[in-house]
């Protein structure tokens, strides 16, 4: 039989303090091992509710389990397909990044995208038209994450894009995510030049037919796998994805190269994705996409699954309280900018790809990619402290996702609402820069938070739902 | 007027400090040359009056979480001195908290939950602000860690949620508002070095439990652990649910042989199924508890000495020199104790002695309860370590200072007949009390004598000579106050009720 109290009375203290800093320093007199917090005030106003949401008895329960399927979640790239064939997406019905938005209230490069997407769709002649359109109420949207699907930046998705299809077996979800275009002038950061829409049609025409035979020849492709080696080979996920890309070409090349179409065509497709260092990109979202769904409502779970902006509000979804998003504005992010573009240029904050952050890897990895520390305004230690720091939000380590530099451990995975509010640690989002005015294109890099607020809103949900 | 001299008052916001380390960093600047009044601390509504009383004019829309720094000196060149002096002060608690920089080196846990993971600890103390204690004591729980829980204001709804969370995960949470604890020979929060032994304590007291602990070991009993469970848990809301879990710890250790279960008044239902509970697990259980008609702690324990077998020694005692004759004598009881259960009991035992009643911010009858900073005629009792007279700031045992005020004030009334002090010694407390509290005594004695009254002072002393402070020594220094001092609280109580005019026996 074990003695009462885990054997409090049988074996020498070892003490975890929090609070009065003399205590902590008597016990050490004593020459006792000692762990102090550096405790802090919660952020302003959250006491009684963090109070009652960390007494709700389904949490401890709730969060294990939701951070246990969000970490045996798999991710197996299965298919390209049509955005209208997968997602059952209409005519004149269109997906944006982030949480609800409506056309008034959506930034410049969203309404760009909007427009290229119109325009792209053939539904208008013209930038002015398409926007009228728009304007007028005419068309559907809705975000990604309603239909299990992600989109980076704008995240804008019409139903003759080519989506990824992935899958996870395990938990039988399934996700998607549209083709990334390259860098420079692209319809997700709001460009809609002519170059934009030929190379949308382009993709549509060639690349995604190529890619879904190269998929289907090959059989599936693991996902998981790839970005467990790209973490130690330098890659977050997010704002470095050379080695997943090229990974990810060395698996789909023979399909390709063997795939039925003219030389030229496979030739271009392989170029096209062999420059796009973020090729892997559109991979790795809809993997943590479905690493956030295997871990998404379960009642009394505090852990986040869904980050997402849309270039006006950030939101959150969490496990717990279901569809439910809480919103606040998205933050600018500070970083480097690309030529003669300023701090002035740049959009707020937008994209569903802080998915990756949710899922335990992009910016809560930094410390495996040292690389790109200097790219996103920070030094090396700077790097391996923001991923440390992440530790102190989440629920987990990834059994799978490892970051050699910390000794191979995992990386910081399941943030946990009543950590963040307790300790006032943001969650740490490595992203691009959108320009501010529909069309510019990528402006830079840099570093963001969410803002604080979705925090303490999401807590007072939970609290409401304690018995 | 030194609102004449330079003065700054700077405002930082979301800057948090715990208030003991902000008290220290109050002093060290205090002590910057030129510097004639300093204080640093968060701006609590308590806070802010304080500052105000010192003629600061405190920022409006100052809230608990921002820092006031507030300093006056005879110069700009002394407030500039001062301001580098808080600087450096800050730096050294931030330096004391984290675990060093450079290349890999983990940031510091910010959470009690993070602490325990990163040691594998068995044990958390929590000593942060009572509103957010709920929380951090919660996440220890979750850990796997039973808790010391310090904080106050914590509350009963709140203490009964915890304490059943905890026993579901086979931990106790020992408080709220627990001061005192002793596991394997670890001093928790406020407690006396004293001599390992076979005898258990079970406390719904922090200084009850001292007081035992340490008539115990002037006895020469000793101690196996101190497991306190707060104030309220033999109260009728709480049920004695962290008792009954101390209780059948202690029964299954091997070390100890018998248990003294030590409470405030409890409720008498509570007690009775403590009881049968204590029986049912055939310890040999020995009973502490105060209350009217009840034998006072001296008495308890000196009845479980009988049965341990042990002699009861002669307690400590120091008799001062009377007061010069010719001088009048107020007729009321002033008690401004530190340690609550010593302030209950010196108010029981006084009570039975005196005809007139005691009023007290503690009182058990609410026709005589009175704010901890009211005045009043008659005889007093004043408990500054309660709840209402804690609130955003140090527990007096830490920071006196409330007290030391105090005695002043009721030096220089006519009404004051005799002064009832208790001073604990032991960890946590401060390291070197009996200074300061002889230099309040002296000064209180001359103000009464100066306008020619007596003011015997009696100080009931809590301690052991192993204390860092030392029990022989901090008597000396206080005996050379002019005051008298008791080992044992209830006779320390009966002494000063012996003082007043009209009950000199």
């Amino acid at each position: 039989m074990t003695s009462p109290l885990r054997g409090l009375l049988g074996t020498d203290p070892v003490v975890a303090t929090a609070g009065v800093g003399l205590f902590a320093d008597a016990l050490r007199d004593q020459a006792v091992a000692v762990s102090e917090a550096d405790w802090q005030p919660p952020m302003e106003g959250t006491e009684t509710d963090l109070a009652r949401v960390m007494g709700d008895p389904r949490r401890v329960e709730a969060n294990a389990t939701a951070v246990a399927r969000m970490t045996a979640s798999t991710a197996t790239l299965v298919d390209v397909v049509p955005a209208g064939e997968a997602l059952g997406l209409e005519k004149g019905s269109f997906l944006h990044a982030g949480p609800p938005l409506t056309w008034d209230r959506a930034s410049g490069p969203m309404q760009g995208a909007l427009i290229g997407a119109v325009l792209f769709e053939g539904l208008a002649d013209t930038a002015e038209e398409a926007e009228r359109q728009l304007a007028s109420g005419v068309y559907e949207f809705e975000p990604c994450h309603h239909r299990d699907a992600v989109g980076p930046m704008a995240g804008v998705v019409s139903p003759s894009m080519w989506m990824y299809e992935l899958r996870d077996e395990v938990h039988d979800n399934t996700s998607w995510c549209s083709l990334n275009e390259g860098l420079g002038k692209v319809l997700r950061y709001g460009a809609y030049n002519e170059e934009v829409i030929t190379r949308l049609h382009w993709m549509t025409d060639v690349l995604g037919p190529l890619l879904r035979q190269a998929v289907r020849s090959v059989g599936s492709i693991d996902i998981t796998a790839i970005i467990a080696q790209m973490l130690q080979m330098g890659d977050e996920g997010h704002n470095r994805n050379r080695a997943g890309s090229l990974m990810l070409l060395r698996e789909l090349l023979p399909g390709l190269v063997t795939a039925e179409g003219s030389s030229s065509d496979i030739a271009e497709a392989v170029r096209f994705s062999g420059a796009n260092e973020h090729f892997f990109l559109n991979l790795g979202m809809p993997a943590a996409k479905l690493a956030t769904l295997a871990a998404h409502g379960i009642p009394g779970s505090t852990i986040v699954t869904t980050m997402a902006r849309n270039g006006t509000d950030f939101g959150i979804r969490v496990s717990g309280t279901g569809d439910e998003w809480f919103t606040g504005p998205a933050l600018t992010p500070e970083g480097l900018f690309l030529g003669d573009f300023g701090p002035e240029d740049a959009n707020p904050d937008i994209g569903d790809s802080a998915i990756t952050e949710t899922g335990g890897i992009g910016g809560f990895a930094m410390a495996a990619a040292p690389a790109i520390v200097k790219f996103v305004g920070g030094d090396v230690p700077f790097a391996l402290e923001a991923t440390q720091r992440m530790y102190e939000i989440t629920e987990a380590e990834h059994p799978v996702y490892q970051v050699p530099i910390l000794e191979f451990r995992g990386t910081p995975t399941g943030i946990d609402v009543t950590k963040v509010a307790r300790t006032g640690i943001l969650p740490q989002i490595n992203t691009g820069m959108a320009g501010a005015v529909a069309g510019t294109g990528q402006v830079g890099a840099g570093l963001v938070t969410p803002p604080a607020e979705c925090f303490p809103a999401a807590l007072a949900s939970l609290a409401r739902a304690v018995d | 007027m030194t609102t004449d001299q330079p003065t700054v008052v700077e405002l930082r916001r979301g800057a948090y400090h715990d208030s003991v380390s902000l008290m220290q960093v109050s002093r060290a600047v205090a002590g910057t040359e030129g510097i004639t009044s300093a204080q640093v601390a968060m701006a609590t509504e308590l806070n802010v009056e304080v500052l105000t009383g010192m003629g600061f004019a405190v920022p409006d829309g100052a809230a608990a979480n921002d820092l006031v720094v507030a300093l006056r000196g005879d110069s700009d060149e002394a407030i500039q001195a001062g301001l580098a002096a808080v600087e450096v002060e800050l730096a050294a608690l931030r330096a004391g908290s984290r675990g060093g920089g450079g290349m890999g080196e983990a940031p510091p846990p910010r959470t009690v939950g993070s602490a325990a993971r990163a040691a594998d600890a068995t044990l958390a103390l929590i000593s942060v602000p009572g509103q957010h204690a709920v929380t951090e004591t919660y996440d220890a729980i979750a850990a796997g860690l039973s808790v010391m829980l310090f904080s106050d204001n914590v509350s009963v709804e709140d203490e009964i949620r915890l304490k059943d969370a905890a026993r579901g995960a086979d931990v106790i949470v020992m408080g709220p508002d627990c001061g005192t604890a002793l596991v394997r020979g670890v001093a928790l929060g406020f407690a006396n070095v004293v001599r390992e032994g076979s005898v258990g304590l079970v406390a719904a007291s922090g200084t009850g439990a001292q007081q035992v602990m340490c008539l115990l070991d002037a006895a020469g009993v000793g101690v196996s652990h101190c497991i306190g469970v707060g104030g309220r848990d033999l109260k009728s809301a709480v049920g004695g649910r962290s008792t009954r879990q101390a209780l059948a710890a202690l029964a299954d250790d091997p070390q100890t042989t018998s248990v003294i279960v030590v409470s405030k008044p409890p409720d008498d239902t509570v007690l009775a199924e403590i009881r049968s509970y204590a029986d049912d697990l055939g310890l040999d259980v020995h009973w502490a508890i105060l209350g009217e008609g009840r034998p006072d702690l001296t008495a308890a324990v000196e009845s479980a000495l009988g049965s341990l077998g042990a002699s009861v020694p002669t307690w400590p005692v120091h008799v001062a020199e009377p007061d010069p004759e010719g001088l009048t004598r107020g007729a009321g009881l002033r008690g401004l104790f530190c340690g609550g259960t010593l302030a209950d009991e010196a108010m029981i035992v006084a009570a039975e002695l005196l005809s007139e009643p005691i009023r007290s911010n503690i009182a058990h009858d609410a026709a005589l309860h009175v704010g901890g900073h009211e005045r009043v005629a008659g005889h007093l009792v004043v408990d500054f370590g309660d709840d209402e007279m804690t609130q955003g700031r140090a527990h007096p045992m830490i920071d006196p200072s409330l007290r030391m005020e105090r005695i002043a004030a009721e030096a220089a009334d006519a009404s004051c007949g005799v002064l009832l002090l208790d001073l604990v010694l032991g960890h946590g407390a401060h390291p070197v009390p009996a200074l300061e509290l002889a230099d309040a005594i002296r000064d209180a004695r001359v103000t009464a004598h100066e306008s020619g009254r007596a003011l015997p002072v009696v100080v009931s002393l809590t301690g052991t000579d192993d204390d860092p402070q030392g029990y022989a020594r901090t008597a000396e220094v206080l005996a050379g106050a002019g005051a008298s001092i008791f080992l044992s609280n209830a006779a320390a109580a009966r002494h000063a009720v012996a003082q007043l005019e009209g009950n000199a026996s």
